[in-house]
């Protein structure tokens, strides 16, 4: 069942154009001592109503009520139109190829231009790429970015509330290179720039931020941003993808590259992949990005049209040179976050935000009603924010699970537990009692009175 | 019958007030003061000037725009290295399933342990089809997995004492290999083309030493021959204490036949968008899992999937030594899941057959081609084959991209062009297992035509395609890469 | 300027000595290989620069070159002109599409280079 045309008559005829007697004869190219001499070891082949009916138990919903989810820490429950799965399920999309024939392609060429374009405007940075994989690496390629820019290879310095994944990942991408990551501890759910200050030296490449941060908590990213410029850094910022509907958006501080992660922007949580890197930067930079460009210009016969632009920097050229070792981008994912923007539109995101917003502060405070249950940090938040309780975060989480809630993670996990090694630099002694909360524009009142009412019992029994 | 209304940038299509409700109004009331409010500071003063576009307009436009495309729903896609095959329907229901689609990465293990026990199953499919024991799914995509290995392999040879900086390749190479030991920080060592396509094993030898870390090896190569001297090229390496690399791009031509980790391989990186359809979408999303020898195990990314029969409990672990994640999360789980729905309905017996196809279906197009256009490595090849335009060009000035483009003209797809660098006037073709003879004989028979054609004809193709060719020149003097930049 | 009077490498870049500053750039001969020249990334002022070293970039659609420095010594000026008009590499190679000055910490390094006659042997030796 390989989806195969295969006849008798046929595959003779074939064999005979080539001039073999059998299929096995055209792979005596590979020598016969390396050759398998038996069937992989698989389960047998499956019809589709038979793979179907299986997964439909292994992979379908588990019995009873779906859990509310208050998850966050990077990609988010949110609610995805109709239209988005309608438009991008079109197989003249999705089982197309990169556009390497622009005449053969202008539709997925000018969708990406269309992203481009629409995250332009919703980061208010002067250029954006067709994507890449996603926020995590989107944040490691900046930094390699910054150091092509300047020319600085000896220090990177990162906040200590940028999501410890990526903090993770730029360690992992700088593991054979000599370039000392240097991450500012965040003392009070926010980072102090004169600690930021204190670090930064004629070294650095790059500042790297998040707005807002792991702990769901606005940092002061003017003066961060100010302050690396003046020590020759970049600014390197990742921010919420929603977050421009009511935050002010990267460009307004004069960041010189914002990243993102997109997931929320349309796409299904597949447990985390695949997602979306958003990656944005100053024009002037432009030859130094990572990844595909779409360009705007016109056919030979004066048609306005869209080609897959400097290509030169990629690494299908320029190899060793290249501006990064991506190949494609997310196409797919990019085309949904394409749909999204459209049909959400202006007033649509800035409602998205409100809404995540809103609920997350209404959130926060019933749930710190509950006696010995607070708000971790003080700061300002947008959509999520860290709790403290009584008990061990990790009893707590699974007793809501249990009662259909699920929150967090817990910071124990993704500081010091299997999800992540990255140095433990947020260092609170209470960090075993303390979980994230996160809200979306799809948690109802019902649902935070019930998350509240449930914590509540918990704790008290 | 083309609606050019429908396809103006959303950006033109804006007219202020228009949208659709999609949110309803907020059911909460408003937190109190001591809740932190969001100082003015930090807030928007207006939302980003996003399009106000109204939704069947949306409708309109996109389904416009699909019809732009070539794709493998609606055309033959020859695209050699890029394994174009058909992307089985049932795949795209059963990725809806609920724990493959909206499980949040940090949910708890008890509520996902069907999606993790496929995950785990997957990780041993792949490692039997690869005979290499040891998976990792956490690569976003093939680059990504040949980086994540080299850093594997770093850190193995770091945790013996051993210190290896140079990475060898051919110079037929998928431009990835340099690349991505660039950005391991590897130093790259290019060999030359070799004879008749494969590596100079006396060239090797010279190259290969005690700082050689890593030869990177495509198999079958990008020329789509199957190294003959495989086993003495891993002899070379392994005798010398360096490691060998596969890039399984080039999968589809031995599955079931013959396994990497059998042939001297030690690491290599499957494209599971290629070799296990999942869709291509337009360039991405891929995922490029990794499997590698016993000894390597230990250093993977995290996180694994483990199994403990005692409980039947599936949950995610980190290695020993790991290196730690080179992304966010698990993995592009949407993707791999495809993979797995792919192998499961196949078994080893449909992946031999698709296999075997795959090679046939390209050895019958070389035999319909090789008369037409050189091939100049010889008349038999793997799943895909290199022919040049080059002696035409010389003939006529036609030229392998202009073959290409006059293609499109005739309702196919091209195939890939200049790749391999190492052979002139390059037109690298993959016809895949999933088309049918019919298919391939209308496809011989039309470049059959084109070289026939009057030059000046096929040199200003393509001339029914929805543009012509456009001025890159112009496109990379000056580049226009969003829509303000034209307003300006 | 007169192809004949300057010297060359067998990278194709061209160098004029007066003294101890050498004007540099890219012969016509490699200027028709990259075909249309869409970026040029010039040298830094300041940078001190050792013969063989990459010093800067030429782009096309499909290729990027490494323009390498022909002598050692310090970048002491750029046409910053080809920036915006990389046109003047082909129309005027050996005058106004000039790339680079450099102050030669070692004048007789360009002394020993390729002389016109000779670059052409080696273009035609070299089978393009």
């Amino acid at each position: 069942m390989a989806y195969l045309f295969d006849s008798p008559d046929q595959r003779r005829k074939m064999l005979d154009a080539i001039g073999v007697s059998d299929i096995n004869e055209l792979f005596r190219q590979i020598p016969a001592e390396v050759q398998l001499q038996r069937e992989l070891r698989l389960a047998p082949p499956c019809s589709e109503l038979a793979l179907q009916q299986e997964m439909e138990l292994t992979l379908g919903a588990p019995p009873g009520p779906v859990p509310a989810c208050f998850l966050g820490g990077g990609v988010y429950d949110h609610f995805i139109p109709a239209v988005v799965d309608e438009l991008t399920g079109r197989g003249e999309f999705y089982t197309a190829y990169t556009p390497y024939q622009p005449e053969a392609s202008q539709g997925t060429l000018q969708a990406f231009y269309e992203f481009q374009s629409l995250i332009c405007q919703l980061t208010g940075m002067e250029v954006s790429n067709a994507s890449l994989y996603e926020g995590g690496t989107a944040v490691s390629e900046a930094v390699f970015m910054a150091m092509r820019v300047n020319d600085r290879h000896g220090k990177v310095v990162i906040l200590g509330s940028v999501h410890p994944e990526y903090q993770q990942v730029v360690r992992t991408y700088l593991a054979e290179l000599r370039t000392e990551v240097v991450v500012v501890p965040a003392k009070n759910g926010v980072v102090d720039p004169a600690d930021v200050a204190a670090v930064v030296d004629s070294e650095t490449c790059a500042v790297v931020m998040q707005q807002p941060n792991f702990f769901g908590c606005l940092e002061d990213i003017q003066s961060m941003t100010d302050l690396a410029h003046k020590a020759g850094a970049l600014a390197v910022l990742s921010f919420d993808a929603i977050s421009p509907g009511i935050l002010r958006k990267p460009g307004d501080y004069g960041v010189d590259i914002a990243v993102a992660e997109g997931q929320p922007l349309g796409t299904p949580l597949q447990f985390g992949g695949p997602l979306l890197g958003v990656f944005t930067c100053r024009n002037e930079f432009v030859r130094k990005m990572p990844g595909r460009l779409i360009g705007r210009t016109k056919d030979k016969n004066g048609k306005d049209c869209f080609v897959l632009n400097l290509q030169a920097r990629e690494q299908h050229i320029r190899r060793d040179k290249a501006t990064s070792n991506i190949c494609t981008n997310q196409g797919l994912i990019a085309l949904r976050a394409t749909v999204f923007l459209a049909v959400v539109g202006r007033l649509g995101l800035q409602q998205m935000a409100e809404l995540c917003h809103e609920k997350a502060r209404y959130a926060a405070e019933k749930l710190t009603q509950i006696p010995g249950v607070t708000l971790r940090f003080s700061q300002p938040f947008f959509r999520e924010f860290v709790l403290s309780t009584p008990e061990p975060a990790a009893d707590v989480l699974s007793k809501l699970a249990a009662a259909g809630i699920n929150a967090g993670p817990s910071l124990a996990r993704v500081f010091g537990g299997t999800v992540s090694t990255a140095a433990n630099t947020f260092g609170i002694s209470d960090q075993d009692q303390c979980f994230l909360v996160a809200c979306t524009e799809k948690r109802t009142r019902q649902e935070i009175d019930t998350f509240a009412a449930e914590l509540r019992r918990i704790l008290q029994s | 019958m083309r609606n050019t209304t429908a396809t103006r940038l959303l950006f033109e299509m804006s007219h202020p007030g228009r949208g659709t409700q999609i949110f309803p109004e907020s059911d909460v009331p408003a937190a109190g003061s001591h809740i932190p409010p969001i100082p003015a500071t930090m807030k928007a003063d207006a939302p980003p000037a996003l399009p106000e576009v109204a939704e069947p307009d949306i409708v309109r436009h996109f389904v416009n725009l699909s019809t732009l495309n070539m794709s493998v729903d609606s055309h033959f896609y020859p695209l050699g290295s890029c394994t174009m095959k058909y992307n089985p329907k049932r795949h795209e229901r059963l990725a809806r399933l609920h724990q493959a689609a909206n499980s949040h990465p940090y949910q708890p293990e008890s509520q996902i342990q069907g999606l993790l026990k496929v995950l785990f199953e997957l990780q041993g499919m792949l490692a039997e089809i690869s005979g290499l024991p040891a998976v990792s799914l956490h690569p976003a995509a093939g680059a990504q997995g040949e980086l994540t290995a080299l850093l594997t392999a770093a850190a193995w040879y770091r945790h013996k004492g051993e210190d290896r900086r140079r990475v060898l390749f051919p110079a037929s190479a998928h431009g990835t290999n340099p690349a991505s030991a660039a950005l391991a920080g590897f130093e790259c060592v290019q060999l030359s083309a070799g004879t008749g396509g494969f590596v100079d094993l006396d060239e090797l030898k010279k190259e290969v030493d005690a700082r050689t870390a890593v030869f990177m090896i495509t198999n079958p190569n990008t020329l789509g021959l199957f190294e003959k001297d495989i086993r003495k090229i891993s002899e070379i390496l392994h005798d010398a204490g360096g490691l060998v690399y596969i890039d399984g791009a080039n999968m589809n031509a031995i599955l079931g036949k013959t396994r990497p980790g059998d042939f001297g391989g030690d690491m290599m990186h499957y494209n599971v968008h290629k070799t296990f359809t999942g869709p291509h979408g337009a360039g991405g999303p891929g995922a490029g899992p990794i499997a590698v020898r016993d000894f390597l195990a230990d250093f993977l990314p995290s996180p694994i999937v483990t199994h403990d029969p005692s409980r039947d409990w599936y949950s995610l672990t980190t290695p020993k030594h790991s290196i730690g994640q080179v992304r966010t999360f698990f993995g592009n789980v949407g993707i791999l899941l495809r993979g797995y729905f792919y192998i499961r309905t196949l078994g080893g017996k449909g992946l031999r057959e698709a296999s075997e196809n795959a090679v046939m279906n390209a050895n019958y197009l070389l035999s319909q081609l090789k008369d037409v256009l050189e091939v100049p490595h010889g008349d038999r090849c793997m799943h895909e084959f290199v022919a040049s335009a080059k002696n035409l060009k010389t003939r006529t000035g036609v030229t392998a991209m202009d073959i290409a483009k006059r293609l499109l003209d005739y309702g196919y797809h091209a195939p890939t062009v200049y790749f391999p660098l190492v052979v002139e006037e390059a037109m690298m073709m993959e016809p895949t297992e999933t088309e049918s003879l019919e298919t391939l004989d209308a496809f011989a028979q039309v470049i059959r035509n084109i070289c026939q054609e009057p030059p000046e004809l096929v040199r200003s193709a393509p001339h029914s395609t929805p543009v012509s060719r456009p001025d890159e020149v112009t496109a990379a003097r000056k580049p226009v890469l969003c829509w303000s930049d034209c307003k300006s | 300027m007169n192809p004949a009077s300057l010297r060359f490498t067998e990278t194709h870049e061209w160098v004029s000595a007066e003294g101890n500053t050498a004007t540099i750039g890219i012969s016509d001969f490699a200027v028709h290989l990259l075909t249309d020249i869409v970026y040029m990334s010039l040298p830094k002022v300041g940078k001190v620069v050792r013969k063989g070293e990459s010093i800067g970039e030429i782009e096309s659609v499909k290729a990027v070159s490494d323009l390498y420095a022909p002598v050692d010594g310090e970048i002491i000026e750029v046409n910053s002109e080809l920036a915006d008009q990389q046109v003047l590499l082909s129309e005027s190679p050996f005058e106004k599409g000039w790339i680079a000055k450099i102050r030669m910490t070692n004048p007789t390094q360009a002394e020993g280079l390729m002389n016109y006659d000779a670059y052409k042997a080696h273009c035609s030796s070299s089978g393009h």
